[in-house]
C-alpha cells in the first residue's frame, strides 16, 4: 500500500555496466503526478490518493472534470488513478508526486495495456502449432478438434479459440530501477514493460506475496 | 595529413580556409538553437532516448573500416584485479550503429581461427587502435574464414 506514479513508455535502449554488460532498458517519462483527491473513511468510506498525470488543453477537460480537478488546483489532466493507503497523512491536495519518490535500485511493478493485436488466429493468440503447409494439406492454421462427439455435445467453456488478442492490462513484476532523472523525469529499469511507446504506465513500488506491508 | 589532401584537391582548398572562420559563428548558433529548443518545447521521446544513449557513448573512437587491422585492449577482471589483454586481428564486419555497434575481429591463433565481437562502447573494450588500413571490396570479409595461410592477407591501403 504505497504511493505510485504515473508516467509514458518512450521506448528501449541499451545500458553499460560497470563491468561491461549490456543491460536492455526500458526509458519511462514518468511524473509528476498531482494530487487530485485525497479519499478518507469519513469522506469516502476507504482511505486512497488520487493522482493525475499528462497535462491537455484546458477545452479537452469536459466541465464535471473541470471542477474536480479546479479543487485541487491542478492544470487539466488526461489522467486520473487511485492508490489505496493505509493513511493518507503526510500528503496534501495538489501536492506533485515526482520520481524523488524511488530510487535506483529499487524493484518496482509496472502496470501498462499490452499492444493490441485485433482478431488473431490460433498459432498467434495460444501457440497451437499449425498444420502442414503442403502435400496436399489443406489445413495450414485450423484449430483443430474442439471436443469429443456426440457426449458431451457442445464445445466446453473456455476452450481456447481465436479472438481478440491483446490490449489487455498486464503487470511486469519485479523490475528494477537501474537510474533515475530526476530533472528530465526519466525512469530507467531493466527489461521490458507493456505496450508500444507512448502506451500509459503505472509503476508502484515492488508488491510481492508474502511481503509484510508497509505503513 | 588532412591538410595535405586540402592543399592538392582545387575544390575543398577554399571551403578549408573559410571553414575554421566561420565554424565557431555557426557552430554556436546551432548550439544556441538546439539549447532553445528543450526549454521551448518538451522533449520527445525520441530526444530523450538519444540523450540517454549519447552519455554513454565513447567521445573519441578511431575511425574504424572492414578490413583494418585493429589492437583491441579488452578489460579483463581476475578477482579483483584489473588488467588490459590486447587482442589483435582483422575487423572482417561492423554491424549496427550508434551505441550498439559492433566489430568482428580475426585472428589466427595457434593455428587456429579465433573471431571475437566487441561492442565498440562498452566499457570492456578499453582502447582500439588502428594499426593497418586494409584495402578490400567487401563489406563483410567472411571469405576470409575459407581461406588459409598467405591468401588471408588484406592488401594495404594508405588513403586513410
Amino acid at each position: 500500500m504505497s504511493i505510485g506514479i504515473l508516467g509514458k513508455k518512450l521506448g528501449m535502449s541499451q545500458f553499460f555496466t560497470a563491468e561491461g554488460k549490456s543491460i536492455p532498458v526500458t526509458l519511462i517519462e514518468a511524473g509528476p503526478c498531482r494530487i487530485t483527491q485525497l479519499k478518507t473513511p469519513a469522506s469516502d468510506g476507504y482511505t486512497a490518493v488520487q493522482v493525475g498525470f499528462g497535462e491537455i488543453r484546458e477545452k479537452l477537460v469536459n466541465r464535471p472534470a473541470a471542477g474536480h480537478l479546479a479543487k485541487s488546483g491542478a492544470d487539466p489532466l488526461r489522467h486520473l488513478t487511485e492508490y489505496r493507503l493505509n493513511s493518507v497523512e503526510g500528503l496534501e491536495l495538489g501536492e506533485a508526486i515526482t520520481l524523488e519518490r524511488f530510487e535506483a535500485g529499487q524493484k518496482v511493478d509496472v502496470s501498462g495495456d499490452t499492444m493490441g493485436r485485433g482478431f488473431t488466429g490460433y498459432q498467434k493468440r495460444h501457440g497451437f502449432s499449425r498444420g502442414p503447409m503442403s502435400h496436399g494439406s489443406k489445413n495450414h492454421r485450423q484449430p483443430g478438434s474442439t471436443g469429443a462427439g456426440t457426449t458431451p455435445g457442445r464445445v466446453y467453456p473456455g476452450k481456447r479459440m481465436a479472438g481478440r488478442y491483446g490490449g489487455k492490462q498486464t503487470t511486469t513484476r519485479g523490475l528494477t530501477i537501474l537510474k533515475i532523472d530526476s530533472e528530465r523525469n526519466l525512469l530507467v529499469v531493466k527489461g521490458s514493460v507493456p505496450g508500444k511507446p507512448g502506451a500509459l504506465l503505472n509503476i508502484r513500488p515492488a508488491k510481492r506475496v508474502g511481503d509484510k506491508e508497509a505503513t | 595529413m588532412a591538410a595535405e589532401l586540402n592543399d592538392t584537391d582545387p575544390t575543398a582548398g577554399p571551403e578549408a580556409t573559410a571553414g575554421p572562420e566561420g565554424a565557431p559563428g555557426g557552430g554556436t548558433a546551432v548550439a544556441e538553437a538546439v539549447a532553445e529548443k528543450p526549454a521551448a518545447k518538451k522533449l520527445c521521446a525520441y530526444d530523450l532516448i538519444k540523450a540517454f544513449e549519447a552519455e554513454q557513448l565513447k567521445p573519441e573512437l578511431p575511425e574504424i573500416y572492414v578490413g583494418d587491422t585493429v589492437r583491441v585492449g579488452v578489460r579483463i577482471s581476475e578477482g579483483n584485479k584489473e588488467r588490459v589483454q590486447p587482442y589483435e586481428g582483422v575487423v572482417i564486419a561492423k554491424r549496427h550503429g550508434g551505441l550498439n555497434e559492433t566489430i568482428t575481429v580475426r585472428r589466427i591463433f595457434q593455428g587456429i581461427g579465433v573471431e571475437r565481437v566487441f561492442m565498440l562502447h562498452s566499457p570492456q573494450v578499453a582502447t582500439i587502435q588502428v594499426e593497418r588500413r586494409g584495402k578490400v571490396r567487401r563489406a563483410k570479409l567472411f571469405y576470409l574464414r575459407d581461406r588459409v595461410g598467405k591468401a588471408t592477407r588484406v592488401k594495404q591501403r594508405f588513403d586513410r
